[in-house]
């Protein structure tokens, strides 16, 4: 408990001092020591889900991902923290290759999944995104009916061949998701009138539809409110019985409730990786230490 | 404090100013709008000032003796007899039993120019129709003469001459006083094509030729442009190519459609030896019109769909062609219907290219099919426009009225259809 305490108050710190330090940072970072493909802490792990070796992202000529190696182990709840536009997200967006829609990214180093290669030129991306599931920022339901929305990964992988094969996957993954006692009586609903909260469980639910292995999780709460954010973590935490979840998030109270490691991410860099309660609370790096006590953001 | 007092006063009288302007800039936009609203008004008012004699037939109601020796017809089946005989006379002589003083050649021919020429031949199909009515008595109705209807209609008008003479005159005054000469509806404009006497005139065959050239239009314009307008959204790279080809729609759609009229007639007509004023060809050649249109506003209404949505589709696995097919086009629709509805309009009331590839020619028939000639709504609005006879002038202007009803009714479908189909996210 001490530990999120702590953590709050320094993010309430940051949040109000960003605007007015916004000079005085820039120049902070630029003296600060980040070595480039160096993390310290616990980067690697025993037979892992993802193994990432020297990963780069360029935007153009844009670096925007320098060097970083990583290991995701199965079934752990990883968090990525950092300040805006470190590159945790792009880093996770590679994960599923969503990055491969945008014509001037391009990706280069080591991502393998189960040891296969994921941006080998053979790899199917249907596939892969069968197999490594998305949530995103903002809710964003197909503004179909609540059953459509979760049945429509089933549908087009072809799960399910009867309708009551169906029913039954879209009933499982609406429990899972804890969303099926408020939603159970009117699937036709749209999705789209539901609540905020409801609506990113909805969008958890149809992920799991397709019963992926990875659940890659961008910001999933910034766009809610505490009680709807309290629900969608306690669902984490039970999800991480079985799947591998990856959760990147500007709430370092809710990297530290629901990761078991989390990787501090700086320009572009991978400058710490550790056990969350570690990292929290005797940070190894200074970057990670200044950031979480709330120095810069 | 002074300071601050001061301040606050500074910003009070800024304030008043901001608040002129902001008055003064409304009351610009208002007269803006009035002056747009007014025009309209002033354009429809004419229109229909002008035009809606037009909708208004004028008719004389006969009973005529279909006497064989008045009509030196003595067997209906002969057609020589038939060719021969002399229909105008019984009608003479059913006026003549109105006005018994109107003897002598003279009287007679201006007692017979009374009636449309169409009369005569209304009285032959009747008999060649039905051969038993010879030597009855029927009650007929015939279309008046243009003249006359001119004078029934427009005595007051100074714009308008009217061209009886002073017993003609007399005569119809009397026989209007009869209800012999009665107007009502015109279902003659309706129910005919075009011709040569304004009471027979019809619009119904430009209607049918309109309705024709636009299925063509629609059936080419709308697959391929959406289809161009889905493949540069989604699946084009972003390179020169892609925007040499983005730059020449945009000034495709800015390209004078008479130049569209000339492609018609070199590509379809010249180079393919498609036949002259038949709705295929002008089909085409509004299809090419409408295309960018259509192309423009299709993209746009993708582009509106939000990124959201494709990641969602794109996040559990769904391919590209999924993506599109499931979300995106049907997200899309309304947008590309309202567009494609809009060009259709447009090229609804397209008149130049047409004239180019021969829809001009006056055509009597009401066309039966893509390949028979044919004119369209706006065409034949400039043909009556154009003509010298009086009684077409309070045609053209129906004419405009019925054109301008169709475009109506298209751009509520447009909204409607947008309003249905909308969906929010």
């Amino acid at each position: 408990m001490s530990v999120n305490e702590t953590i709050s108050s320094a993010a309430e710190q940051r949040e109000a001092s960003v605007p007015v330090q916004d000079v005085a940072v820039e120049k902070k970072r630029e003296d600060m020591p980040v070595q480039e493909g160096k993390t310290v802490g616990l980067p690697y792990a025993d037979d892992p889900k993802f193994k990432l070796r020297n990963v780069e992202v360029f935007y153009g000529d844009d670096r925007a991902i320098k060097d970083i190696s990583l290991d995701i182990a199965r079934n752990e709840v990883i968090s990525f923290i950092g300040p805006s536009g470190c590159g945790k997200s792009t880093f996770l967006r590679c994960l599923n290759r969503m990055n491969d829609s945008i014509d001037i990214c391009r990706v280069k180093g080591q991502l393998m999944l189960d040891d296969e290669d994921i941006y080998h030129s053979k790899r199917d991306v249907v596939e892969l995104r069968a197999r490594v599931g998305m949530v995103f920022q903002k809710p964003n339901p197909f503004p179909k009916s609540i059953y459509d929305n979760v049945a429509y990964g089933p549908r087009i992988h072809g799960l399910a061949n009867r309708k009551s094969d169906l029913d039954e996957i879209v009933e499982n993954s609406l429990r899972k998701a804890g969303l099926w006692d408020e939603v159970k009586d009117r699937l036709d609903a749209t999705a789209t009138g539901m609540s905020g909260g409801q609506q990113q469980r909805l969008c958890i639910a149809r992920a799991i539809a397709v019963s992926p292995e990875v659940i890659l999780m961008d910001e999933p709460c910034s766009a809610l409110d505490p009680i709807a954010t309290a629900k969608v973590e306690e669902l984490i935490s039970e999800m991480s019985e079985s799947y591998t979840i990856v959760i990147v998030t500007h709430s370092m109270q809710q990297a530290a409730r629901v990761s078991h490691r989390t990787a501090y991410f700086h320009l572009g860099h991978l400058v710490e990786v550790n056990e969350t309660s570690k990292v929290f609370t005797s940070p190894e790096h200074e970057l990670t230490e200044s950031y979480i006590t709330g120095r810069f953001g | 404090m002074t300071d601050q007092r001061s301040q606050a006063e500074i910003v009070r009288q800024s304030l008043k100013r901001r608040y002129r302007k902001e008055r003064r800039f409304r009351l610009y936009g208002i007269v803006a709008i009035f002056i747009a609203l007014a025009s309209l008004f002033i354009l429809f008012a004419d229109i229909i000032g002008k035009g809606h004699t037009g909708f208004v037939k004028t008719t004389i109601t006969l009973d005529v003796t279909l006497d064989s020796e008045t009509m030196y017809l003595d067997d209906p089946t002969d057609q020589d007899q038939i060719a021969m005989a002399d229909f105008v006379a019984p009608i003479i002589a059913a006026l003549q039993d109105h006005f018994p003083d109107a003897e002598g050649r003279a009287a007679r021919r201006e007692l017979g120019r009374l009636v449309g020429s169409y009369a005569a031949s209304d009285i032959r199909d009747l008999i060649e129709a039905n051969p038993d009515l010879l030597n009855t008595t029927q009650t007929m109705e015939f279309l008046a003469h243009d003249t006359v209807s001119v004078y029934v209609k427009h005595a007051d008008d100074p714009s308008y001459s009217i061209r009886l003479s002073e017993q003609q005159q007399a005569w119809v005054d009397e026989l209007l006083e009869k209800d012999v000469i009665d107007t009502s509806f015109n279902d003659v404009l309706f129910s005919r094509g075009d011709s040569r006497e304004p009471g027979n005139a019809g619009i119904l065959g430009a209607i049918v030729g309109s309705l024709f050239t636009m299925l063509v239009t629609l059936a080419i314009s709308f697959p391929v442009g959406i289809a161009a307008a889905i493949y540069l959204e989604e699946f084009a790279p972003q390179n020169k190519i892609t925007d040499f080809i983005e730059v020449n729609i945009n000034n495709l759609a800015a390209v004078p459609s008479i130049i569209f009229g000339l492609l018609g007639l070199a590509v379809f007509i010249g180079l393919f030896g498609m036949p002259r004023s038949v709705p295929v060809v002008g089909g085409l050649v509004l299809a090419l019109m409408t295309l960018p249109t259509i192309i423009i506003s299709s993209r746009a209404a993708i582009k509106s769909v939000p990124p959201s949505i494709r990641e969602a589709a794109e996040g559990i696995g769904a391919s590209k062609m999924q993506v599109v097919l499931h979300h995106v086009v049907p997200l899309a629709m309304p947008g590309m219907l309202t567009g494609s509805i809009i060009g259709m309009a447009q090229a609804l009331g397209e008149t130049a290219p047409l004239l180019l590839i021969g829809m001009v020619a006056f055509i009597v028939d009401v066309p039966d099919g893509f390949f028979s000639s044919a004119t369209v709504l706006p065409v034949q609005i400039y043909l009556w426009a154009s003509s010298s006879e009086q009684g077409f002038v309070e045609l053209a202007s129906a004419g405009i009225m019925v054109l301008l009803a169709f475009m109506i009714s298209m751009n509520a479908l447009a909204i409607w259809l947008r309003k249905r189909l909308e969906r929010r996210w």
